[in-house]
């Protein structure tokens, strides 16, 4: 497709443009958190590196990183599991409503935050009562963890097909050796993808974990929301979310890389 | 239609074997017996049902009726890592995380053969296909000629009773393919295991089989050795899907007649029967040249042979010893 010279400045601009509104925000915060005016003066006239001791220091970060990282390798690990196991079953085999509990699947990640959120709540709270704690936080977050690796593990087994199987039956190995010895290897790098992308989707979630958190607990985003309008706190809440944003960023980035290695090498 | 071979005894017996799938009838009424240490193929075109006979035979598939018997024993309803025969797929279905010699080791390290007795099988096994020195290799870094190698040397190091072959030489160009054929048949014969093999390329099935089993729409039109396939094909559908046939209007009656059999010429006859024509269209292709012509009577003729230095629009004699006509039913 060829565009004029006029319309391409125009187009490049608007791009431009679009990625500013997006990373100028995310950048002040990260240049902020190591701003050494407690007032965040603009342009900073000194870098410091003593709001990010402060906030490795604070014990209400150290706790908010904590169950926030339990409550991401919980949710990732439930998710890995189930969601292999679904995408397994639906690509494998033949059953009634295939097609209705795939869609099932993928739906939460659809749902809004809230609803999904006040449904566990109410759930965990009046049917079910259980207290709401770390395990309904990181039951809420499993909700959505499972699409991502769901979705990933799906689209491998489809390109996998079955002969790789059937090969590993006809040399004499039984079904279980099968998914042990060929079909996990081949789906590892799938699963890791998936698992990255739930743990990055869980580590900064925060509509959902309003609902399921427990009373005392935070998680990293909910100990940003609560400590925003701190005037004293204001330093280490950027300290806080440029943490937050180094630690979504990574997962996604390399389990993109992953699915581009897998597409050219993981199949011949 | 089981030919006897009174030599051999019955390593494979197949009877009354039927699977539809939905409305599709892919195998109809299947009796076949195979012989040990024979070269059968099973040749059709694609959807005739002779995929399906031997995903059956592997395991793949289970049969709506009837029986398979391996060496004496029904194994129609036993999965297919409980019985002896081991397949060579058409996309070689190797392992891409292992290398070449581990991809070889499989059916041995999976029955629980210890690491160095499998090991120095799975190094024979290579050697077998010629492909000595590349165990370390992953399969991706092979071409396809080689990948067929380890797909036949991971299937030969079990020794199974029957070895499986579906359209393995495929997706190879056609120089590979011709060289594979013969390798192919003559592994066959040095490891002496029984190879049953699908294919729908006819010239492939002649060259390598002892026997031919023809399919068509999930039955088998015809059993029989190559030769008496080609000179004595039972059914219209055999006599044209096995080498190329005339089927011509003379006088009232049909024959049909291969066309290397007629021979085309400005004068000479050879034989007892003569037709007059117009030469239509002459194909070069490589030894031999194909005639197109119109015959005098509205028909056309297609005569195979050497070339002639005959020019489009010549009248021409095509004649033919009528002993080399056949008759299908």
């Amino acid at each position: 497709m060829t565009i004029s010279k006029g319309a391409r400045y125009a187009l490049t601009s608007l791009m431009g443009i679009g990625l500013a509104f997006i990373y100028v925000p995310i950048t002040v915060v990260v240049i902020n958190s190591f701003n050494a005016s407690k007032t965040f003066s603009w342009p900073p006239n000194e870098f410091t590196t003593k709001w990010w001791s402060k906030a490795i220091e604070n014990r209400g970060v150290r706790e908010a990183l904590g169950w926030s990282i339990t409550a991401g390798l919980s949710a990732t690990a439930i998710a890995l599991v189930l969601g292999t196991c679904l995408a397994y079953a639906v690509s494998r085999y033949s059953f009634f409503g295939k097609e209705v509990i795939s869609l099932l699947v993928v739906l939460p990640i659809s749902l809004p935050g809230v609803v999904t959120g006040i449904a566990l709540s109410n759930a965990f709270n009046q049917q079910i009562g259980l207290s709401t704690g770390v395990l309904t936080i990181v039951i809420g977050h499993a909700t959505f963890c499972i699409v991502v690796v769901y979705n990933n593990a799906l689209a491998r087994l489809k390109r996998m097909g079955t002969s790789l199987q059937e090969a590993s039956m006809d040399l004499g190995a039984n079904g279980i050796t099968t998914f042990r010895l060929i079909t996990l290897p081949n789906l590892a790098s799938a699963l890791f993808a998936g698992g990255l992308l739930a743990f990055g989707l869980s580590f900064d979630e925060i509509v959902v974990t309003t609902f399921t958190a427990g009373p005392g607990i935070e998680t990293l985003p909910i100990w940003i929301y609560n400590n925003l309008f701190r005037p004293n706190q204001a330093p280490i809440v950027n300290v806080v979310a440029a943490t937050l944003i180094v630690v979504s960023v990574i997962p996604i980035y390399l389990s993109q890389r992953l699915s581009q290695d897998s597409t050219s090498g993981g199949r011949f | 239609m089981v030919l006897p071979q009174p030599d051999r005894p019955v390593l494979v017996s197949i009877r009354n074997l039927s699977r539809s799938f939905g409305v599709v009838q892919a195998v109809d009424d299947v009796s076949l017996d195979v012989y040990a240490g024979e070269f059968l193929t099973l040749l059709g075109p694609s959807g005739s049902g002779k995929t399906t006979v031997l995903r059956m035979i592997a395991g793949f598939e289970k049969p709506d009726r009837g029986s398979i018997e391996l060496g004496g024993t029904d194994v129609s309803q036993l999965p297919p890592y409980e019985r002896d025969v081991n397949t060579v797929f058409q996309d070689y279905a190797l392992f891409p995380h292992m290398d070449v010699i581990s991809n070889i080791e499989y059916g041995l390290r999976v029955k629980g053969v210890e690491k160095v007795e499998r090991r120095a099988r799975a190094l024979v096994a290579l050697e077998q296909v010629r492909l000595g020195g590349y165990g370390e290799r992953k399969p991706a870094q092979l071409s396809g000629g080689q990948r067929q190698r380890v797909a036949l040397a991971r299937a030969l190091v079990n020794r199974p009773s029957v070895l499986l072959l579906d359209e393995p030489l495929g997706a190879l160009d056609l120089k590979l393919r011709e060289q594979m054929q013969i390798e192919l048949k003559e592994l066959q014969r040095e490891v002496g295991i029984t190879f049953i093999f699908v294919t729908h390329d006819q010239e492939e099935a002649l060259t390598m089989s002892d026997r031919i089993a023809i399919f068509n729409r999930g039955k088998i039109e015809q059993l029989g050795t190559p030769r008496e396939v080609y000179d004595n094909p039972y059914t219209t559908f055999v006599s044209e899907f096995v080498g190329q046939t005339n089927k011509y209007d003379l006088n009232g009656t049909t024959i049909n007649i291969r066309p290397e059999f007629i021979t085309i010429s400005k004068g000479e006859t050879f034989g007892d029967r003569t037709v007059a024509g117009k030469l239509r269209d002459a194909i070069f292709v490589g030894a031999t040249t194909r005639f197109l012509v119109d015959t005098v009577d509205g028909g056309t003729l297609i005569a195979t042979q050497r070339h002639e230095d005959i020019a489009v629009g010549d009248s021409v004699i095509l004649s033919w010893e009528s002993e080399k006509e056949f008759l299908v039913n």
